[in-house]
């Protein structure tokens, strides 16, 4: 009886740890288009012709990035196929070349597009096709909507909750500010001013003046003049980086001394505070989520050591001080985490799963203590920000990191 | 009326910006009677030379020279070279080739100094000009230059042979060419002259727009804007359209309510059109007779 | 020494094309035809989509060759007139709920009405004055759909995203194919509408206008209500065609509809070849597929790519499309002998 006890026993076993292993076994490699046993392709768009070209050198760190990886084993022993088409920030042209990438190029995921027109153009159709479109290079809020948008999420810190930062600093440290706002005439622009104004709550008031521009014109100039005629006390800048520093040099030349906070998207010391003049930024205020290439203090830094030693090797001729290359470098470094989490499931439907399940994530180049994370309802990878003020050739960060998570 | 006050004179500091270019427009538009629409790009090119000169060390006004030099005889280079074979194809054809001298332009600097922009010198200084914060010495510099450039265009039209020349070979080449003048050299001096002039433009302009390949896209808008508000055959008029243009669009900005401020651009435009059905040639252009 | 300055009328901007060169031959048409209604079972949707873009941005290059090639007069502005044919389509179909082939005759009336509008004070001006003006409305719309005013309709900076239609009575092809063939139909209707309208009465009256239109004037032809109208017709087309990209492309937002598409458009009817209606076809491929082929060659440098290709094509046949059909069909003539 024994022996035929322990028989059963022992197939009952076998039997089980069959159906299990067996059943891991079937769950062992699965891949949708895009993904094989050697390669994963990763499509990508970004303007590399056209206005908005600056950005080109997102793709580029990027490809880099990716080369690196792939030099050193690739992701699981894939190696990453990167695909990079040129958008033009056309939304036309982007709707063209993703098309080109999910149906001809057969990528398995389209990894931070660039722009929110071109982003908007493309949402419908990568959610419908259920392609990932994942970390969207916008800070646009409308990224972080997991139940009407499952298939797209953001990456930065959104404009709306940057700019909720700085209301409620305002209204903390100077509540009876006068507040004179300059912003760029597109999505970028209205996008903050929307945050700013649901930030200040009630307190709207305090903005006394709003000036609009167009990326068309060649000098903002005399919206500058203009502002200063109102009497602000306070200058909150939302522009891109050209604009941001005419501002900073217009002000100081007409002798206007407001607070001034720009914006985290032209707080680049090599893009923005060098060309408009040191002794014109002292006291600037700005945000940030990311360490600066030009700031000495992280020269000690392991993470920004991995950076530097990355673009000596892969990119050289880079610029460390565009705040585009090192948010290439966070941004791709995330995309490889993730692909690693997938394991041997590339389906899209697992990275997506694993995109929304990092948990205190710390990218080379975010600031220290900044993480991300995400869930399946929490769609924002990096919510967090520090303030930081100008002082001598460099930003010092201040006070504590902010979440502006937006409490929708 | 301080901020009326403040607006024209931000405006002139602007408008002189808008003057420069449209000198330029005005040169190419006599050697040529059209508009070459990459004259700003060559502007930015022969700007960001200079620039590369400074960093390697050569003096500003030794790198002026050089580049001055060197944009006058690229100029030439590029006439003879890509647009003398086209000069019997049709004009639209023409017009498609500055385009793409646009695209190669724009796109080799792009590559050679990147995007990110670059502060540029200017040898007049940035403090204010005779105590009014609005205008820097370096604009009373700019709009100085402008006008030393007008009279010495103006002297060489009208009071030198080959001014005259260039003049005849542009508006009626056949009888240009009957009494002697090499019609052909005249079209690639007029090109010289004008990429010299629209290197001056840029050298200026640069340190108030910070250098970078994107530089001039606006600026040539409203450089054709001038030049065909005050005239395309009068340099005086594209230098007082200029400065019209740059204070009318200031103004626009700030008194139309609403809408002023984001359709500054379309209003300025819409202005000189209407100038246009007024005076078809300009406020100081000649009026043109058409024959059959 | 009079002050105004005298201008003979010498040759006129833009040259005459004989009338016989006007459109293929019947053979080569046919041809041609079959090519586009076949071509669409053998590929995969992606390059149905490509064909679909060719097929609208050709009639709005046929939309400019009708105006520039056909009256003469110089238009950078059709950017313009193509973004409130897209704006009318999107917002009939998503805010009134219309359906999508319905919205493209009221895009086509509207625009009609904006070209016929543009073209009054156009009256006055020619040559480079009126490619200043047509740059100012092309300039403008852009910031004039951005306007807070507007923004309930248009979607402001973020724009429209527009439903793509299915195909009606349940068809089993797909959304692309269906938008395709019904882009070819329409195309198809307009090109020939197009070539009578050049071969008639009024067309003659264009190209009379063209080539000296003080001469024509003078002959009795109503140059004014001409020109207007040469306006107001390519006007409309390029609406219809602004229209059909917005539904191919599912969106539309200001910055879809800037300068540079005006620009382009212009350069599709130059490598086409200037008032060859067939040679539209040409230029819109043109547009659409060699600034590919130049990222292809270098991204960092996409823009000079094609620059050089551009001055390749002008320097080989610096009248575009139809001189290569010309040598073509001189070849074949050579041959038959």
């Amino acid at each position: 009886m024994r022996s035929a006890t322990i028989r059963s026993a022992a197939f009952w076993t076998a039997l089980v740890t069959f159906a299990a292993t067996s059943g891991s076994a079937l769950a062992q490699k699965k891949y949708d288009t895009g993904a094989t046993d050697t390669e994963i392709k990763v499509g990508h768009i970004v303007p590399y012709s056209g206005p908005a070209s600056a950005y080109g050198i997102i793709g580029k760190t990027e490809e880099a990035y990716f080369k690196m990886i792939n030099e050193n084993g690739g992701i699981n022993g894939r190696k990453i196929n990167f695909v990079s088409y040129d958008d033009a920030y056309s939304p036309p042209k982007a709707v063209e070349q993703v098309r080109k990438l999910v149906e001809s190029d057969e990528v398995l995921v389209v990894f931070n597009p660039l722009g929110t027109p071109s982003n908007t153009a493309i949402q419908k159709y990568l959610n419908s096709r259920k392609v990932p479109q994942l970390f969207v290079a916008s800070g646009a809020t409308k990224w972080n909507d997991p139940k009407n948008f499952p298939w797209t999420m953001g990456w930065q810190p959104s404009y709306q909750s940057e700019a909720r930062i700085y209301a409620k600093f305002l209204m903390k440290e100077k509540p009876n500010a006068k507040i004179a706002i300059m912003y760029q005439n597109d999505d970028f622009g209205k996008d903050y001013l929307k945050g700013l104004k649901d930030g200040l709550g009630a307190k709207t008031s305090m903005i006394i003046a709003e000036e609009s521009y167009e990326t068309s014109e060649p000098t903002i100039d005399n919206h500058i003049v203009k502002l200063k005629a109102t009497g602000a006390d306070v200058f909150i800048s939302i522009t891109t980086p050209k604009f941001a520093a005419q501002a900073i040099k217009k002000i100081a030349e007409i002798g206007w001394q407001p607070m001034q906070i720009v914006s985290n998207v032209s707080a680049s010391v090599g893009s923005v505070m060098k060309p408009a003049g040191f002794e014109n930024s002292q006291g600037i205020l700005s945000a940030a989520y990311a360490k600066d290439g030009a700031d000495p203090q992280w020269d000690n830094d392991p993470g920004m050591k991995k950076f530097l030693a990355f673009l000596e090797k892969y990119y050289p001729e880079a610029n460390k001080l565009d705040g585009s290359v090192v948010y290439g470098y966070g941004v791709a470094q995330t995309m490889v985490k993730v692909l690693q989490m997938c394991g041997d499931d590339l389906t899209r439907a697992n990275v997506m799963k694993q995109a929304a399940n990092l948990k205190d994530f710390a990218p080379d180049t975010l600031l220290p203590d900044i993480t991300i994370n995400t869930s399946p309802t929490d769609y924002a990878p990096i919510e967090q920000l520090q303030m930081m003020r100008f002082k001598g050739e460099k930003w010092d960060l201040f006070g504590d990191i902010i979440s502006g998570e937006l409490s929708n | 009326m301080e901020l009326f006050t403040n607006q024209v004179l931000a405006g002139i500091a602007t408008g002189a910006i808008y003057a420069c270019m449209a000198l330029a427009v005005v040169m190419i538009y006599q050697a040529i009677d059209h508009l070459n629409f990459a004259q700003g790009e060559m502007a930015m090119f022969s700007t960001f030379i200079s620039w590369q000169m400074m960093q390697w060390g050569v003096p500003y006004w030794g790198a002026f020279v050089l580049t001055l030099a060197l944009s006058f005889a690229g100029g030439i280079a590029i006439e003879r070279l890509l647009f003398k074979p086209l000069a019997k194809a049709p004009i639209l054809t023409n017009v498609a080739g500055f385009i793409a001298l646009f695209a190669i332009v724009n796109s080799v600097a792009g590559l050679i100094w990147d995007f990110t922009i670059k502060q540029y010198p200017t040898p007049f200084g940035s403090s204010p000009f005779l105590g009014s914060q609005l205008i820097s010495t370096h604009q009373a510099g700019m709009i100085g230059v402008t006008v030393l450039l007008l009279i010495l265009l103006f002297l060489f039209f009208q009071y030198t042979r080959m001014g005259l020349a260039m003049r005849a070979a542009a508006s009626l080449p056949e009888s240009a060419r009957l009494v002697g003048i090499n019609t052909s050299w005249m079209i690639a001096l007029g090109w010289g002259m004008a990429s010299a002039i629209g290197a001056i433009a840029g050298m200026l302009i640069a340190p108030v727009v910070f250098l970078e390949p994107n530089m001039m896209g606006g600026v040539l808008i409203y450089g054709f804007a001038a030049a065909v508000l005050g005239g395309l055959s009068s340099p005086l008029g594209a230098v007082v359209g200029g400065f019209l243009v740059g204070v009318f669009e200031n103004l626009a900005g700030t008194y139309i309510p609403g809408v002023g401020n984001e359709l500054k651009l379309p209003i300025a435009l819409a202005l000189i059109i209407t100038v246009l059905v007024v005076k078809p040639a300009g406020l100081l252009g000649r009026p043109i007779v058409k024959r059959v | 020494m009079s002050a105004a300055e005298e201008v003979v009328t010498e040759a006129p901007a833009v040259e005459a094309v004989p009338k016989r060169a006007m459109t293929l031959g019947l053979g080569t048409s046919l041809v041609v035809l079959a090519a586009l209604v076949i071509a669409p079972i053998f590929v995969k949707n992606f390059i149905v989509f490509q064909m679909t873009q060719l097929l609208y941005l050709g009639l709005a290059v046929l939309a400019l060759n009708i105006l520039t090639g056909g009256s003469g007069q110089f238009s950078l502005g059709q950017s313009a007139f193509y973004a409130i044919g897209a704006y009318t389509s999107a917002i009939l179909m998503e805010h009134v709920g219309m359906n999508y082939a319905l919205t493209l005759p009221i895009a086509a009336v509207i625009c009609f009405a904006f070209g016929f509008l543009f073209g009054q004070p156009a009256l006055r001006l020619s040559g480079v004055y009126l490619a200043l003006a047509t740059f100012a409305l092309a300039t403008a719309m852009p910031q004039i759909l951005k306007l807070g005013f507007f923004e309930h309709w248009t979607g402001g900076v973020q724009g429209l995203v527009v439903t793509k239609p299915d195909a009606p009575f349940d068809l089993p092809i797909g959304q692309d194919k269906w938008l395709y063939y019904f882009t070819l139909v329409i195309t198809i209707g307009i090109y020939i509408g197009s070539v009578n309208l050049l071969r008639s009465r009024s067309g003659r009256a264009f190209m009379a206008i063209r080539d000296n239109e003080i001469a024509a004037s003078a002959m009795g032809i109503n140059v004014a209500l001409y020109k207007t109208l040469a306006f107001g017709v390519s006007a409309a087309i390029t609406g219809v065609a602004g229209g059909l990209g917005a539904i191919a492309v599912q969106f539309v937002a200001p910055d879809s509809f800037t300068i540079t598409l005006a620009i382009q458009l212009f350069l599709g009817m130059v490598v086409g070849g200037v008032g060859w209606l067939p040679g539209s076809i040409v230029g819109s491929a043109f547009i659409i597929f060699v600034p590919n082929i130049a990222e292809g060659i270098s991204k960092g440098l996409s823009g000079a790519v094609f620059g050089v290709l551009l001055f390749l094509v002008i320097f080989l046949v610096p009248h575009g499309a139809r001189q290569v059909a010309m040598i073509a069909q001189q070849m074949l003539g050579k041959l038959r002998k």
